[in-house]
Formats: structure tokens, C-alpha cells, sequence
């Protein structure tokens, strides 16, 4: 099929940059609104501070013991106006989602919305400690409860657990339940099954959890091998691991299959929730057996992932795994208020409300969890509402298949044949120029004004390259990122060699990762200048 | 929908390239008996702009925000004053809407950022090397627990009775899953730190000795002391901070011998909220043992113009390549506090720094010498950083909480921080930083004095 672009966006024709001068060398080594930005260990002096506070009066006696500081601590100060010019300088050589489309697989990059970031600075929320007297915190509390109340109810689980920190916690929040509730039962299990496509994160967390890990294979159609699965399943399988919709970006049609075979073998279902925002809304996992699922608030819930986190990740569980889940945790009982339930009062609330049910199996963090995550995903849900987000699994799931088919003549698309994507459309390197890599498109990719797509995973498919587009792009912004996409899949398809040198107009070229492994300098080691004498001279050729 | 670009326009367009009839034909994989026909029952249908900030407004003012109340609570979370300017870069959209930095020659301003970062958590800590940071200080300390099992081989982690109790509950939690044993106890309402009672369980199979600096209760262990009785074996000295503007007044732990420095970074730059997200911090003082560390971090190389610039590196240690044998499950780092615990560092400088902890000090002095007036009250701390422990002639929780129906936040009563404990119950954990005005100590101090006459 031919380029799409029957509306919207139109290509104008492609720049010709053998025909652009040079220019001429500049003294700062800046270019325009290309500017550089040294270390503030160059720029800093260890005497400058940017706060006002009184100085220190080395006559007063303290009370620090023998441990009291001799000299300063040498760190590098700059002036309030020095600190805002280098980090707005340092903000203009990333890429971001406000930038431009962010097409990073299983990561969903959709936009983040600046009510959320208004709503988690509320002094209510950002301005109390977590070990204030409960009584002074009951909205705090609702937050939490609330913001459980919407997990549950999307997905069709029993309980969740909201204090892990991040995706890969929840994971391990999540095995550990189902280690708990193994050992409560007295069922020693010592295996973990787990897809040949799944996330890195799956094997550490199962290995980190206590379990040997095996994995499963792939059918052609990129999907678990049922049939080899319920070979492998017995009474040393404590659990299978999948994520679904899988990194493939396809839907586990045999998911309900899959989770009744685990069940009666006695084993449980772990389901990776990094790719919850194709669902969410149209399919609930506790629907489909599944017993525990993490579910990363900054992915489907729109929370800032700021170059590399905070994420947030609580973990909906089945009827048979909530009683296992982690100390504190709050919850609404029959009087309609709701408690934080923590060391002291665990088992005292269990008996009362639960039964007695309640095994926790521990602490996995010192607090209560990413409440600033927790304000901005429950605000992001309350905007969206029930309607809104099904129309997001919607709309991400068309713009995926909007990619795929708008490429599907120019690149490998494995699974194309097999029905549409979910909401990631992956593509391989088979029909690349001899020598040509998926690393070169991405790098040129990077010069067209696009952050690449995930490269190289799934590891199932060579040359993997993961296509997120999420619901948050408009059409035009899909036509001018194709014509982008086509237009580098065409080039590394004929094998042009200027390519393997790309990018050309990012702050920086290709970056030698073999030296920084081999020879790692991993802090600035220099000294820290005292004011009035500038550091930053000849740098020039670093 | 304001979040939602397309138009039904648009869709209808957009299903026409693809070839399919309507949107339930791209959700044909999944198997109608899970299928929902319409948005789910019991869930609010989509709210403006101005309800949401209003129903979140709402439950936003039903807490009482530390800025509206004599505020002393520590305890592993601290209120210090963050600059307008921290806030405002953290919200420019290059920093808090980028993703972890893959692309390197596209994310080189969150890449300098955290080798500008791990240099200062690097000299703050006195080691050589900081990683890009961990979820918080609690995760980061069972971390360097299992690192040191990693390198020793061995794996009795001893604690000591100072530790934070969450930090010993997460390693507890942890280790029954892992097979680690974990030695501790509870502390006593006693001046010293039980150096001497730490140092008698190090046996050959200990992998470590974990050492809170300053401890829970605010007293200074004396961490020389344990780290001469490490000489000679193979443990690892890991020393905790949870309050890392005391090392703008305390040598840096790095430099009284310790192999592995962990802790909590909430305090700079963050702010309290309710909990997280903080910012774990982790560093070790031999350059050697960067190869067992947990989590992500960033390195200076060159382009192929030969310009400085930098990438994550070393990542042979992490799940995305060694799977099951990684060094840790860890994906996720603190990426946008570790920028705002940057930027608030980069303010004070060193100078800024040594006068906030100065000022804290200064200010808990007074705090200390003010409620050691009051009859039934007496200073369990002869040193201290911004945080003591007062002992009171009883339960320290009832206390706090008519001392907060009162509208003062008064602490942290130790039988909140270790229920099991009735000898502590009558301890309350006071902390003072730069935020507490004179007025506040004084308000506070009346008030209990009125509660225990």
C-alpha cells in the first residue's frame, strides 16, 4: 500500500542537505539556539550559594558530637539565575513527549496532563507526612481508596495492593503473594514459567522472588505455545508469568486456556499489566483468570515518567491472593471510613473486618506508596472517566494498526498476516540492505525529529522495532511520522550509506558506548573551584 | 474527551486504510465471553477540568497540610524549604515528560543531569561512586543488604537496633523470600548507641553490618568504632542516612569507613508527599565493587566528533540484559526527584548546605532545651543532628494525637514506629529543620505542658 496521506499533513519536498552551507566555525562552539552547557562542577565555586540563609557561626558550641564536620562539604553552588540558565540549557537536549511523538513500545508515552500536575501540588496532598496522625490525613486516605476502588473495578479483580514503587515492584509485590499463598498452603513450588518474549523485568523478579525460570516458546503467530505450556505444567510450577497483551502487541487469545490449565495444575497467573492501555476499558484481566497483575500508573495512567521514573505500580489480586497482600494498606470497611492498616493494627483489623483472613506477607517499602502518583492517576481517571477510557484503548489500538498498515510494504511486519495489533505494531530488519541495522533507521529516525521507536525487543523478532504511537496523537501527527518512517525504512532498505553516520543534527552524534563500559567514569572527579576563579576553560576538545 | 486528538472523521478514515469495518474488528483476538459492550457499570462517565479540580480540591483540604500547623515530624521524612525555582525546572516539559534516556544523543540534558547527579550524592556520601538512584531509602538499603551478599558470599546481614524499623521490616519481608538471615533487635531508651552489642554478632558468616547515621532515635553512632572491628573481615560496612542535609554538619560516612552508603534523598529537593515518590540513594566507596550494584548508571564518553557526552552504562548488571542473573528486578529509577534533589543541591552548593544544616541544628537546640523545661519530659540525646528523642511519664501516641486535635504535629511516637515494643511507648521522635519558627517550639511546648500537667 502506498504512502496514507489522503488528508492532513503532506510531506513538502525532502531537504536537500548536500545544498546547506556549512557556515562558519563560532567561538563558543554554540550554534543559535544550539547551545552548550558545561558541568556545575565547572561553573560552580564551592563559596556561591543560591538560598539565603544566615552564616554559620563557627563560635556557637553544637551538640554534633565527635562526627562534626571539620570543613564544607565540596559541592558546587550557583546563584538562583546560573542554576535556571543550566538546567533550561541541559532541558534542550532531551526529547520529550511535548516535543513530538514518542513511539517507544510497551513504554506508552502519551501526554501527561497539567491538571495532574496541578492537582499533586495541592498542600493537602504534597505538604503532609506519611506518619501523621491518621486523623489528620482521612483525605489523603480516600485518595488511596479511591484510586483503588477505579484499579479494581477496570480490572475485575478482588483487592490491590498500592505501595510498590514501580512496575518491576508490583511484579515482585506480585510473586511474593503467590509465594506467600503457596507456603500458607504448604505447596513448595520451585519454577517459574515465563515466554521467550517477555520483559527482562519477568525473569529477574521470578529469580529475585526465589524461583528457577523456565521459559516457554512462541507459536508462529507470536503468541504462548499452549500446547508446550500445559506439557511443562505440574506440581513444581508455582506460576506462569505473561504479559498480554504480549511485547509482540498481539492479544493471548488463549489467555483464559492458559489460566485454567495453570489453575488446575495448582499454579498461579501472574499477567504483566505494562500493556493495560490496550484494554482498559474492553477487556478486564480478572475475566480472564488472571490472579495478579501490576498495573504502571505513569503508563496507562498518564503520570510523568520524568527520564526515568518515579513510576508507581500497585498490583490488583485475585480473591485467593488478596489476603497475602503487602503492609500498609488502606481500606474502607462497613462504617464507610477508611483505615490505614499497618504493623500495629494488622491483625486486630484482619480479625474485625476479614475474618482473620488477612496473612500479609510484610513490608515491601517504608511508606504508603507514590501518593504523587496516586493523585495524578486518580485525576487522569476522573477526566477520562468510564467512557473516556475505553474510547483511550480505542483509539490507541486504531493508531497502532494506522502504523502498521501504512508501513507493512516497506518493512518486515512478522505478524501482520496474522490480524491486526493491538495498540504497539512491531517490525523486523529482514528486508534491510546488507549491513544495514535497525540502529541506523532509529539514528536517522532522530534526525527527522522523532525519539525512535523501542529497537531490538522483543528479542523474538531480529532487528525488532516496537511502534507505540498511544491514543494521544492526532492524525496528522501519525501522517507526518509515517511519511518520516517511510521515508528512513526506504533509505535502509536501498542501503544508503550516509545513514550509518546519523544522526547528523542531534546535540551530539553517535555516542561511544564501548569506551564509557570499558573505562567507566561514573562522577566528575575534579575540584570544585572557590568563587571568582572560572573553571570552564579548555574544554574544547573533551 | 480533551485528552483525545481524533475526530470520528478521522477514525472512519483511519479504519478505512486499515480495512477494517469498525473498531470491534481490531479487537477481534480477544474472545467474546470477555468482551465489554459499553463502559464499565458503577464508574463515572468523563468530568471537565473544573469538576476534577474540585472534587480533588475537596479531598485535598480534609488533610492537614504541615505548612497550617507547629509541624515536628521526622523520621525517615523530612520538611525543609524548597526553592520556587526547583519546582519550576521539574515542570519544564523536556525534563518531566521524557522517558528513561535510550536514545542518547536526544536525551544528553537528563543524561548530564544524573552524572552531575551521582557526582554530588558521590562527595555528599564521601564514596567514589553513586548509581542514578533507587525507589527510596528503604528499598535502597535492602539492596546494598543483597549486594553485600553478592560480594562476600555469605548471607547474615547484621542490623543495627537504630535502623529505621520500616527499613529493618522491608529486609525482614525480603530476606524471608531470599533465604537471608537478618539479625536485629529493638533499641533501648538508652544514651549510647550499643556499638559494643553490634559489634559481638559479627561472626565469619556475616555478609554485613548495617548502620543507621544519625539513628532513629537522633542519636550519632559511631561508625569508626564498627568499622575497625570490620578490619579483617570480609562483612561490608553499610552505612543508612535518612536525612542527607546532616551531612552539611556530620563527616560523610564514606570517610569514617564505610564500604557501601545508602539512603533516603527525599529531604532535598522533594517534599513530603504522604510518602512518595522519594529518592533512594546508593554509593560505594571502592570503585571495584561498581560491578554488584544495583540500578542504573550514567558514564562520560565522547560522540563520533569526539564532543563530551554521556550514556547509561555498565549495563551488562541489569534485567533488560542478564534476565534472571541481574544484579537486581530494578527498571525504574527516581529520575525526576533525583533532578529536583539536583537542582535544590546545585542551590545551596556546599556553602548553602553547611549554613541549612547549621540553621537546622541551631533551631533543634532550642527546641531540645525548651521542652526539657517541662516536668515529665527529659532529652534522651546528649548529641544529635535536627532530630531527638523526648521520653515522656506516658504513652508518647496518646499524646500525639490530642497534641493533633490540638492542631499541633508533634512528632512521631516511637510506639507508631515499633508497636511491639511497650518500653518505647513512652518515647516521641521530635524533628526540627528550618521550617520551624521559635513561635512553633514555643506553641508546641505550651501545648504539651498543658497535656502533661
Amino acid at each position: 500500500m502506498n504512502a496514507p496521506n489522503t488528508s492532513g499533513w503532506k510531506p513538502e519536498a525532502p531537504v536537500d542537505h548536500a545544498k546547506l552551507a556549512d557556515g562558519p566555525a563560532t567561538v563558543t562552539g554554540n550554534r543559535a539556539l544550539m547551545l552548550e552547557e558545561a558541568l556545575i562542577f565547572e561553573i560552580g565555586s564551592n563559596d556561591t550559594t543560591g538560598v539565603d540563609l544566615p552564616p554559620v557561626d563557627r563560635k556557637r558550641s553544637t551538640r554534633l558530637g565527635a562526627f562534626a564536620r571539620a570543613e564544607k562539604p565540596e559541592l558546587p553552588g550557583l546563584s538562583e539565575p546560573q542554576t535556571v540558565r543550566h538546567y533550561t540549557r541541559l532541558s534542550r537536549q532531551n526529547y520529550a513527549i511535548d516535543l513530538g511523538l514518542f513511539p517507544l513500545g510497551s513504554c506508552t508515552m502519551k501526554h501527561n496532563p497539567r491538571l495532574n500536575e496541578k492537582v499533586a501540588r495541592m498542600p493537602g496532598f504534597a505538604d503532609v507526612h506519611p506518619l501523621q496522625p491518621v486523623s489528620t490525613v482521612p483525605g489523603a486516605l480516600e485518595v488511596i481508596n479511591e484510586l483503588s476502588m477505579w484499579l479494581i473495578k477496570l480490572t475485575g479483580m478482588h483487592a490491590v495492593a498500592m505501595s510498590p514503587k514501580a512496575g518491576a515492584h508490583g511484579e515482585l509485590c506480585g510473586m511474593l503473594c503467590i509465594r506467600a499463598a503457596l507456603e500458607a498452603r504448604g505447596d513448595a513450588r520451585e519454577v517459574v514459567l515465563v515466554p521467550e518474549s517477555a520483559h527482562g523485568t519477568n525473569p529477574a523478579t521470578a529469580a529475585f522472588a526465589g524461583y528457577r525460570v523456565e521459559n516457554i516458546p512462541a507459536t508462529e503467530d507470536g503468541r504462548v505455545d499452549l500446547e508446550a505450556m500445559k506439557a511443562r505444567l505440574g506440581p513444581d510450577v508455582a506460576a506462569v508469568m505473561i504479559t498480554n497483551p504480549n511485547t509482540c502487541g498481539l492479544f493471548e487469545r488463549d489467555m483464559k486456556a492458559i489460566s485454567d490449565a495453570v489453575h488446575a495444575a495448582g499454579g498461579f497467573v501472574y499477567c504483566d499489566g505494562a500493556n493495560f492501555n490496550a484494554i482498559v476499558g474492553r477487556v478486564r484481566p480478572g475475566d480472564l483468570g488472571v490472579d495478579a497483575m501490576h498495573i504502571n500508573l505513569h503508563k496507562t495512567f498518564s503520570t510523568p515518567h520524568g527520564g526515568g521514573g518515579p513510576g508507581s505500580g500497585p498490583v490488583v489480586l485475585s480473591e485467593a491472593l488478596g489476603p497475602f497482600m503487602p503492609l500498609p494498606y488502606a481500606s474502607r470497611t462497613k462504617d464507610g471510613v477508611v483505615h490505614l492498616v499497618e504493623e500495629e493494627s494488622a491483625d486486630a483489623f484482619s480479625q474485625e473486618h476479614f475474618g482473620g483472613i488477612m496473612q500479609s506477607f510484610g513490608r515491601m517499602t517504608a511508606f504508603h506508596g507514590q501518593m504523587g502518583m496516586f493523585t495524578r492517576a486518580l485525576t487522569y481517571m476522573l477526566s477520562h472517566g468510564a467512557d473516556g477510557l475505553r474510547q483511550v484503548a480505542e483509539d490507541a489500538v486504531l493508531n497502532a494498526n494506522y502504523v502498521l498498515r501504512s508501513m507493512e510494504d516497506l518493512l518486515h511486519a512478522p505478524y501482520a498476516a496474522s490480524g491486526p495489533c493491538m495498540h504497539e505494531a512491531l517490525f523486523g530488519d529482514r528486508d534491510f540492505a546488507k549491513g544495514f541495522s535497525t540502529l541506523d533507521l532509529a539514528k536517522a529516525l532522530i534526525d527527522e525529529g522523532y525519539h525512535p521507536m523501542t529497537v531490538y525487543f522483543p528479542l523474538v523478532v531480529h532487528g525488532a522495532m516496537l511502534v507505540e504511537p498511544t491514543e494521544t496523537e492526532s492524525k496528522a501527527a501519525l501522517d507526518q511520522f509515517i511519511a518520516a518512517f517511510r521515508n528512513v525504512a526506504s533509505r535502509a532498505n536501498a542501503g544508503e550509506e550516509a545513514m550509518k553516520s546519523a544522526p547528523y543534527y542531534a546535540p551530539r552524534r553517535r555516542l561511544d558506548e564501548t569506551q564509557a563500559a570499558r573505562n567507566p567514569v561514573l562522577a566528575y572527579t575534579g575540584e570544585v573551584a572557590p568563587a571568582g576563579k572560572p573553571t570552564m576553560s579548555e574544554r574544547g576538545g573533551r | 474527551m480533551r485528552y483525545l486528538p481524533l475526530t470520528d472523521t478521522d477514525r472512519a478514515a483511519m479504519l478505512e486504510t486499515i480495512g477494517a469495518p469498525d473498531i470491534n474488528a481490531l479487537f477481534s483476538d480477544v474472545p467474546q465471553e470477555a468482551r465489554l459492550d459499553g463502559p464499565i457499570h458503577d464508574l463515572p462517565m468523563h468530568a471537565s477540568e473544573m469538576a476534577v479540580e474540585r472534587h480533588m480540591r475537596t479531598l485535598s483540604k480534609k488533610n492537614l497540610a504541615a505548612a497550617d500547623a507547629p509541624f515536628f515530624l521526622g523520621a525517615g521524612a523530612y520538611r525543609h524549604h524548597v526553592p520556587a525555582s526547583v519546582d519550576h525546572i521539574i515542570q519544564r516539559g523536556e525534563f518531566l515528560t521524557a522517558y528513561t534516556p535510550y536514545q542518547p544523543e536526544i536525551a544528553q540534558g537528563t543524561l548530564q543531569m544524573l552524572f552531575e547527579f551521582q557526582s554530588q550524592v558521590a562527595r555528599l556520601y564521601g564514596c567514589a561512586v553513586a548509581n542514578a538512584s533507587m525507589y527510596d531509602g528503604s528499598t535502597a538499603c535492602w539492596e546494598a543488604i543483597t549486594m553485600a551478599g553478592r560480594v562476600t558470599k555469605k548471607a547474615r546481614a547484621v542490623l543495627s537496633c537504630g535502623l529505621h524499623p520500616h527499613y529493618v521490616e522491608v529486609a525482614r519481608t525480603m530476606a524471608k523470600f531470599t533465604g537471608d538471615a537478618i539479625v536485629s533487635a529493638a533499641p533501648d531508651l538508652d544514651a549510647g548507641c550499643a556499638e559494643d552489642a553490634l559489634i559481638a554478632e559479627i561472626d565469619d558468616e556475616t555478609s554485613c553490618v548495617v548502620v543507621q547515621y544519625p539513628d532513629i532515635l537522633g542519636r550519632i553512632p559511631d561508625i569508626r568504632k564498627i568499622a575497625a572491628a570490620l578490619e579483617g573481615s570480609k562483612a561490608l560496612l553499610i552505612v543508612v542516612n535518612t536525612e542527607p542535609v546532616a551531612l552539611g554538619a556530620l563527616e560523610a560516612p564514606g570517610n569514617l569507613g564505610a564500604d557501601i552508603v545508602v539512603g533516603e534523598g527525599q529531604a532535598i529537593g522533594v517534599g513530603l508527599q504522604f510518602g512518595g515518590p522519594y529518592l533512594g540513594l546508593f554509593a560505594v566507596t571502592n570503585q571495584k565493587l561498581v560491578r554488584q550494584m544495583p540500578g542504573r548508571l550514567c558514564g562520560e564518553t565522547v560522540d563520533a566528533d569526539g564532543k563530551r557526552g554521556f550514556v547509561l552504562t555498565l549495563s551488562t548488571r541489569e534485567q533488560h540484559i542478564r534476565r534472571e542473573k541481574a544484579t537486581s528486578n530494578i527498571c525504574t529509577n527516581s529520575g525526576l526527584c533525583a533532578l529536583a534533589f539536583s537542582v535544590h543541591m546545585t542551590l545551596l552548593g556546599g556553602e548553602g548546605l553547611e549554613r541549612l544544616a547549621m540553621e537546622n541544628h541551631r533551631l533543634a537546640c532550642i527546641a531540645a532545651d525548651r521542652l526539657v523545661e517541662i516536668s515529665g519530659v527529659s532529652v534522651l540525646n546528649d548529641v544529635f543532628f535536627n532530630e531527638f528523642t523526648v521520653v515522656l511519664d506516658r504513652d508518647a501516641r496518646e499524646v500525639v494525637r490530642v497534641l493533633a486535635e490540638k492542631g499541633v504535629l508533634a512528632g512521631v511516637s516511637l510506639g507508631r514506629l515499633f508497636p511491639a515494643e511497650d518500653a518505647l511507648a513512652n518515647g516521641l521522635l521530635v524533628a526540627v529543620t528550618e521550617t520551624t519558627s521559635e513561635e512553633d517550639i514555643e506553641t508546641m511546648a505550651t501545648a504539651l505542658e498543658e497535656i502533661l500537667a
